[in-house]
């Protein structure tokens, strides 16, 4: 590691003094934290994070080095920064190919260790999210990642196959886990994964039934796919919309998003699937939730903690969403029968 | 959703007196239990004969019985107060198997009781290790394979199918005897050959050698909803008891999919116990494993609160015991709040942003011939917790925390060992590894060799090797220490005084320069949340890794009251309890509590106890730290033990404002010199004693005084070291043993008064004034430790003159010193003449039992006294009495002798009530593990004097009609006088039948010892006798008063005559 004074500078000017362990080279983006303890391969490469400069609040990160690219959550990282109070340069770990700097340095992504973590996770939680940047070396200008779209540079630009089975799946890749696509695979059904924009209206796959995926960013910068979405509803298709999918798909169906304070970011967030006694923990990785219920559907889950909608449901069709990330990765596996149950509906 | 809760009155079982492997956690557990309970509107009826609980306190449970927690005692309790519901997961292992007794004798059904909380059945299914394990197959869990065989062939064809290394474990074998692995047919032939020489039975098992161990703590409500409240990394591999490891949480070297890979199984388990409540499940993890998978194993499962528990309550935040209470009254998780941040759901896992390390704290120099080495069973006493943002900062903190003498991990006392030594040591760990690690890594092992002779992760032994190198830069940068440097060693949590070794400066310099460059400790919140919502939490610990505090002083309107540490001989629950309540008596007097503790297994850690809580160090730099922020009224520091009495001084003279005595006076009666001179000058008598720096005066001086004397080093790091000399060559081994005798560590030689009666006072005074006094006595005669002695209240044999005399010492003192606050006094009496032993400035070990037995809590008047606004006080004529009972744990601790001596051994105390002396003591003996002879006593009486001394006794002990067993002289003397005792053999007498073959047999039920302390032969024999009767877990009795008084006791009670009262039955 080569030292050359590094700063994180926030939108509302404060300072930090940091020392790098990535690749040397200033940037901007949206300060967003994650409390998960564990996953931060998983979450590196998660596309839902691109443009942010992602603080870690466990405060040990590298521990365990960086596994091969079978444990990723996409071909490369996504994060714009990372941020960690304390950075482990000794990782021990049977699965572990090199250090956690090491990957960052090779992937072009700057890291910072900035001791008092815990400080910048309070000042977002009580300013909301705010731009930020990483200065290692010259100063650049904020950038704000939630006006772009976001979506189309992480997103497949061909159309591609996977898996085996009798049932076919399209999946809407708007930044899409490989988990979903696993979750799928493993569910023996073939997988069609098309890019964001793809016009399903115009298209003559066949299928059984819609995955869309999460993604990063305002899901109203989404409009080719919403509109996709709002086509395949009406041919009655099996839809499941995941994180980003259901924002899209509550939009497509006549609801309306609106931005968190904060975001909700980390693997501990309560849901309760609503009318019932039962709950689950999962990961969430989103800072724009469902306001607007659409006609037809209602709250599928909440938030125990905030009472935000973590899920949409038709009253009579087969078209359901979730705010959170059953396929894990990091995080608690507590919801995997989603898959299940869409996977039934076909 | 809410539901109403039909139960009125439920029954909670307690854990009893503190022992090791079930100890002060379930203190914790089982008041939060009850303060659930009371939270519903729900009467509590606790049974718990540890008296020294805070659980027991009359501000807990509606109705207290002091009583065993055996089916007996239960019943008859169930029978009188009727109750419609029990509660059996508080109380550790003692209250389970006492529930599950109820259970299959059908009491609790014949009574109407339902059992709330997981059900009976899934307890006894994980309690038998063959039927769960064939429960977690059909639920697809692993468990560590295992092969039945009887003979050699069927031992190498079970191997094979497991394929090598196995484990090798002769069934039916005590400890592990005739276990070891085998890594090919070669070895396993040998080994099993010779396990079949031992047992007909040979046990071929799966190997997990250097397995990580994991752990998971879940909950689980009725409707089904689950989730792990924390997970537990074990530094020390499998083989090690987790109570004897070195524990970090959360896991820090699983990856993602491993930990949630554990979650899922660990949920899925108790999801098929259908557990409600909690429930822990350890793993063993392959840390190589040779597919591209997972290799794992269950290896224990918990359907009860646990030691692991309390931990990860307060690792968290999250109160597992609270909360697995209310879920078992029916509670859904989704009903409750987080209590730390009072807005979200109790329905989550706690997110982290710190590591916790505990620590045990183990106390094996206490007892004679124990087994030093570390493993599958567990010897520690205590445990500390550090908290901190780095694994190097929270390592060194624990260490600190443990006060065994050691200012972090690094340590010059292992400097001069041998390499060879070094490495066996780290093949055989004992309590010391954590400096033999150290050792290792400062003098150039690689990780990899340590690793692999160890088992423990590379990623910790990384961590170790950066305290080492910072030494290095510490120890070069001596002269021009840079702040950068110091920063670093701050951050790698060195405290100030290793620093100031290190660079050879002061310790009061670093901390000047450390200040003076702004490098300070952030005071951060314990959350549970990692910061992502504003808690209103009071639950702090101190960083060197941040920049901001997370709270603001409270000032002049906090006291801090200091905690007593980790639970060790010595200093155990009964400190915790006068700290919390002290603590609580603050709020009288408008002032707000700040509690600095560091021990998981107390009440005083609990957040809700204090207005504020720091999970800290009790270190002189880490209370000025905190003194200095917070900048309070003032700190106590005589309720919490010897930790914060001897912090008094120090603290005083760096400005911190000291509650109650003067630490000026705290030092004088400290100080054997100047109080000895004091009790002169008072002409108050002492034994004869004096400071000795040779062997020679040493010896002259117990020939002038007459043997014999009470010998012990003026200066020791762990424990006293006592010890009673009977004649030269005792004198002359013991100064051997010892070894520095010298003059800047003298030895403190006193004459023993040899068939004296110890007697306890215990006292609050006023600006020298006495407010409130209790005098107790010893069972046994002086020379038993105090906090090893059975204690009765009020006293029963002082003479009215004693009493006076007492009394009027005491207030010569009390005035003398200017006594305000706590003091304890023991006193020697022999013929009517008062001896003062020893004066402590502080709360003693007595003062719950004393504060119950009176019902008087004397902690109310140590709150007043500090604001001057004490009331006299006499506590009135008592008609019942009260008896306090120690707890052994020698089972636990294979090899050592467990005989009373001026050391203290025990582990805890019970106290019980009666309306005679006889019925209270047999009650309390009854809690500790005593039973009435029902099969035989066996008699061994070295000596002539103690033979005579007996013959009352023995006559008693005849008429109970049971058979009596004897050795030799001891039958011959019961003989001559008319009393039949068989004759039983020695073992070093090579004959049959002899005292072992009973004790397997179960013919004997007592074994009363009393050996001739000066006599010195067949020591070996009774050392023999006295181990076999705890490994045949029978009763054992080694002083004469004591077996009197249980014999009297036995014959004048049967146990259906024992009263079945509660507490406020007494007295009142």
């Amino acid at each position: 590691m080569i030292n050359q004074p590094s700063y994180l500078e926030l939108q509302d000017g404060s300072r930090i003094e940091a020392t790098s362990f990535g690749y040397q080279q200033s940037i901007s983006g949206e300060l967003a934290f994650s409390t998960g303890m564990v996953g931060y391969p998983e979450s590196l490469t998660d596309p839902s994070y691109s443009g942010q400069l992602l603080v870690l609040s466990y405060p040990l990160i590298g521990n365990y080095g960086v596994p091969s690219q079978d444990f990723w959550e996409s071909s490369r990282i996504h994060v714009s920064g990372l941020v960690v109070a304390q950075y482990v340069d000794t990782p021990s770990h049977w699965q572990s190919t090199m250090t956690l700097s090491a990957w960052l340095i090779k992937q072009k992504i700057p890291a910072l260790i900035v001791e008092d973590t815990r400080f910048l996770v309070q000042k977002i939680r009580t300013n909301g999210a705010m731009l930020g940047k990483i200065i290692i070396g010259p100063d650049i200008k904020f950038s704000d990642p939630n006006k772009v779209n976001l979506v189309s540079a992480v997103s497949c630009k061909s159309v591609q196959t996977y898996g085996k089975g009798k049932k076919v799946v399209v999946l809407i890749d708007c930044g899409v886990k490989r988990n979903i696509l696993r979750s799928l695979i493993k569910r023996k059904v073939k997988v069609i994964k098309v890019p964001w924009n793809y016009d399903l209206a115009a298209s003559s796959l066949v299928y059984d039934g819609i995955v869309v995926s999460n993604g990063p960013g305002d899901p109203k910068m989404c409009n080719e796919t919403i509109n996709a979405i709002t086509y395949a509803l009406t041919k009655n298709k099996p839809l499941l919309g995941i994180c980003l999918g259901n924002q899209l798909l509550a939009l497509a169906a006549g609801g309306d998003t609106y931005k968190l304070k904060f975001g909700h970011r980390g693997q501990n967030q309560p849901c309760r699937e609503i009318g019932t006694s039962r709950c689950f923990l999962t990961t969430q990785n989103h800072g724009y939730a469902v306001g607007k219920i659409p006609r037809g559907f209602k709250p599928w889950f909440e938030n125990l903690n905030d009472k935000t909608n973590e899920g949409i449901i038709h009253t009579s069709k087969p078209f359901f969403s979730v705010q959170f990330h059953p396929e894990a990765c990091p995080g608690p596996v507590d919801t995997q029968w989603i898959f299940d149950k869409f996977i039934s509906c076909l | 959703m809410s539901l109403k809760i039909k139960v009125q009155k439920m029954l909670v079982l307690g854990s009893g007196a503190l022992k090791i492997g079930e100890a002060g956690e379930f203190d914790y557990s089982g008041s939060q239990a009850i303060k659930a309970l009371k939270e519903e509107g729900i009467y509590t009826v606790l049974v718990n004969p540890n008296i020294a609980t805070i659980q027991t306190s009359d501000m807990l449970a509606d109705k207290v019985y002091f009583l065993a927690i055996t089916p007996y005692f239960v019943e008859r309790i169930i029978e009188k107060e009727k109750p419609d519901g029990i509660f059996l997961s508080f109380g550790g292992q003692t209250a389970l198997n006492c529930g599950v007794e109820l259970y299959r004798k059908k009491i609790l059904q014949k009574h109407n009781i339902t059992v709330y909380g997981t059900h009976v059945s899934s307890i006894i299914k994980t309690e038998d290790r063959d039927k769960f394990a064939h429960h977690l197959k059909k639920i697809q869990i692993n468990t560590p394979k295992s092969i039945a065989t009887t003979t050699v062939a069927q031992s190498k064809l079970a191997a094979k199918r497991l394929g090598y290394p196995v484990m090798v474990r002769a069934a039916y074998a005590l400890g592990g005897q005739k276990s070891g692995p085998a890594y090919n047919e070669k070895q396993l032939h040998q080994r099993v050959t010779d396990a079949f020489s031992f047992s007909s039975q040979v046990l071929v098992e799966q190997y997990l050698h250097h397995y990580k161990e994991i752990e998971y703590e879940v909950v689980r409500d009725r409707f089904g909803n689950c989730v792990t409240v924390c997970n537990m990394e074990n530094m020390d591999p499998l083989g090690i008891h987790t109570g004897e490891s070195i524990v970090v949480a959360p896991s820090q070297t699983l990856s993602n999919h491993e930990y949630h890979f554990l979650r899922e199984k660990a949920i899925d388990i108790v999801q098929s116990l259908k557990i409600v409540g909690e429930c822990n499940v350890q793993f063993a993890l392959n840390p190589h494993p040779k597919k591209q998978d997972i290799d794992y194993a269950v290896i224990e499962v918990n359907a009860r609160l646990s030691r692991s528990s309390a931990l990860a309550s307060k690792a968290t935040g999250y109160p597992l015991a609270y909360v697995a209470a209310k879920l078992a009254l029916g509670r859904g998780l989704f009903e409750l709040k987080n209590t730390v941040t009072h807005t979200t759901s109790a329905f989550f896992e706690p997110a982290l942003d710190y590591i916790v390390v505990k620590m045990p704290r183990w106390d094996l120099d206490k007892f004679k011939d124990v087994h030093q080495q570390i493993g599958s069973s567990m010897k520690s006493v205590g445990e500390v917790m550090a908290i901190g943002r780095n694994f190097e900062e929270t390592l060194q903190k624990a260490i600190r925390m443990l006060d065994i003498g050691e200012d972090g991990i690094v340590s010059d006392t292992y400097v001069s060992m041998k390499d060879t030594d070094i490495r066996t040591l780290l093949e055989n760990p004992t309590p010391k590894r954590i400096f033999h690690l150290y050792e290792a890594l400062r003098r150039g092992f690689t990780i990899p060799d340590i690793h692999e002779m160890t088992g423990i992760d590379p990623w910790f032994l990384y961590g170790i090797s950066k305290i080492v190198s910072i030494e290095k830069k510490l120890k070069h940068e001596a002269h021009t220490l840079s702040i950068q440097v110091l920063t670093e060693a701050k951050q790698s949590g060195y405290s100030d005084s290793c620093i100031a070794q290190l660079t050879k400066k002061k310790e009061e310099d670093v901390r000047k320069i450390r200040i003076a460059n702004a490098i300070t400790p952030s005071f951060f919140q314990i959350d549970t949340l990692a910061g992502e919502v504003p808690a209103k939490t009071n639950y702090l610990y101190a960083t060197y890794i941040g920049s901001h505090h997370d709270i603001r002083p409270l000032m002049h309107r906090a006291i801090i009251v200091l905690g007593s540490g980790p639970y060790r001989i010595g200093s155990s629950v009964e400190f915790d309890w006068a700290c919390v309540n002290t603590a609580q008596y603050l709020h009288k007097h408008k002032k707000k509590s700040i509690i600095i503790n560091c021990n998981p297994e107390t009440v005083s850690t609990d957040y809700d106890m204090s207005d504020r809580l720091y999970f800290e160090e009790l270190t002189l730099e880490r209370i000025l730290d905190i003194y200095s922020f917070e900048n309070p009224y003032g700190v106590i520091v005589s309720v919490g033990g010897q930790i914060p009495n001897n912090l008094a001084l120090p603290l005083a003279k760096n400005g911190a404002h000291i509650l109650g005595t003067d630490p000026l006076e705290i030092r004088k009666a400290e100080n054997r010199n100047t109080f000895s001179d004091t009790l002169d000058t008072l002409d108050i008598k002492q034994p004869s004693w004096s400071q000795l720096t040779s062997v020679d005066k040493a010896v002259s001086f117990a020939e002038n005084v007459g043997y014999p004397v009470l010998i012990r080093p003026s200066f020791v790091l762990s424990g006293d070291a006592m010890m009673v000399c009977y004649t030269k060559k005792d004198l002359e081994e013991y100064m051997g043993t010892v070894g520095y005798i010298n003059k800047k560590y003298p030895v403190t030689v006193s004459k023993f008064v040899e068939g004296a009666r110890e007697i306890e006072y215990d006292g609050v005074a006023q600006y020298g004034e006495i407010l409130i006094q209790a005098i107790s006595e010893h069972v046994e005669s002086a020379g038993v430790h105090s906090g090893d002695a059975t204690i009765a209240y009020p006293a029963q044999k002082v003479y009215l003159k004693t009493e006076s005399q007492i009394q009027n010492i005491a207030h010569k003192l009390a005035k003398k010193f200017s006594i305000t606050g706590p003091f304890n006094i023991q006193f020697l009496a022999r013929n009517n003449i008062v001896y003062v032993i020893e004066l402590n400035l502080r709360a003693s070990r007595t003062l719950p039992f004393i504060s119950k037995a009176s019902n008087v809590n004397f902690t109310r008047y140590i709150a007043d006294s500090f604001f001057g606004k004490g009331k006299k006080h006499t506590l009135g004529y008592c008609d019942y009495v009260v008896v306090k009972a120690p707890q052994f744990s020698f089972a636990r601790l294979e090899g050592a002798d467990p005989t009373l001596r001026v050391e203290m051994a025990s582990t805890g105390e019970v106290g019980c009530f009666g309306h005679t002396f006889e019925e209270a003591l047999l009650k309390a003996e009854l809690s500790v593990g005593g039973k009435i002879p029902s099969k035989g006593i066996f008699l061994s009486l070295g000596g002539d004097e103690n033979k005579i001394r007996f013959l009352r006794t023995a006559y008693r002990m005849s008429k109970l009609g049971l058979p009596i067993y004897a050795t030799d002289k001891t039958a011959r003397f019961l003989r001559k006088n008319k009393i039949y005792a068989r004759k039983l053999y020695k073992i070093h007498e090579r004959m049959k039948p002899n005292v072992i073959d009973f004790l397997h047999k179960k013919k004997i039920d007592i074994v009363i010892n009393i050996v001739d302390s000066s006599y010195k032969k067949d020591v070996r024999d009774d050392y023999i006798i006295r181990r076999a009767t705890i490994d045949s877990n029978v009763y054992l009795i080694t002083d004469s008063k004591k077996a009197m008084a249980f014999i009297k006791a036995c014959s004048d009670y049967t146990l259906e005559q024992l009263s079945i009262n509660a507490w406020d039955e007494y007295g009142a």
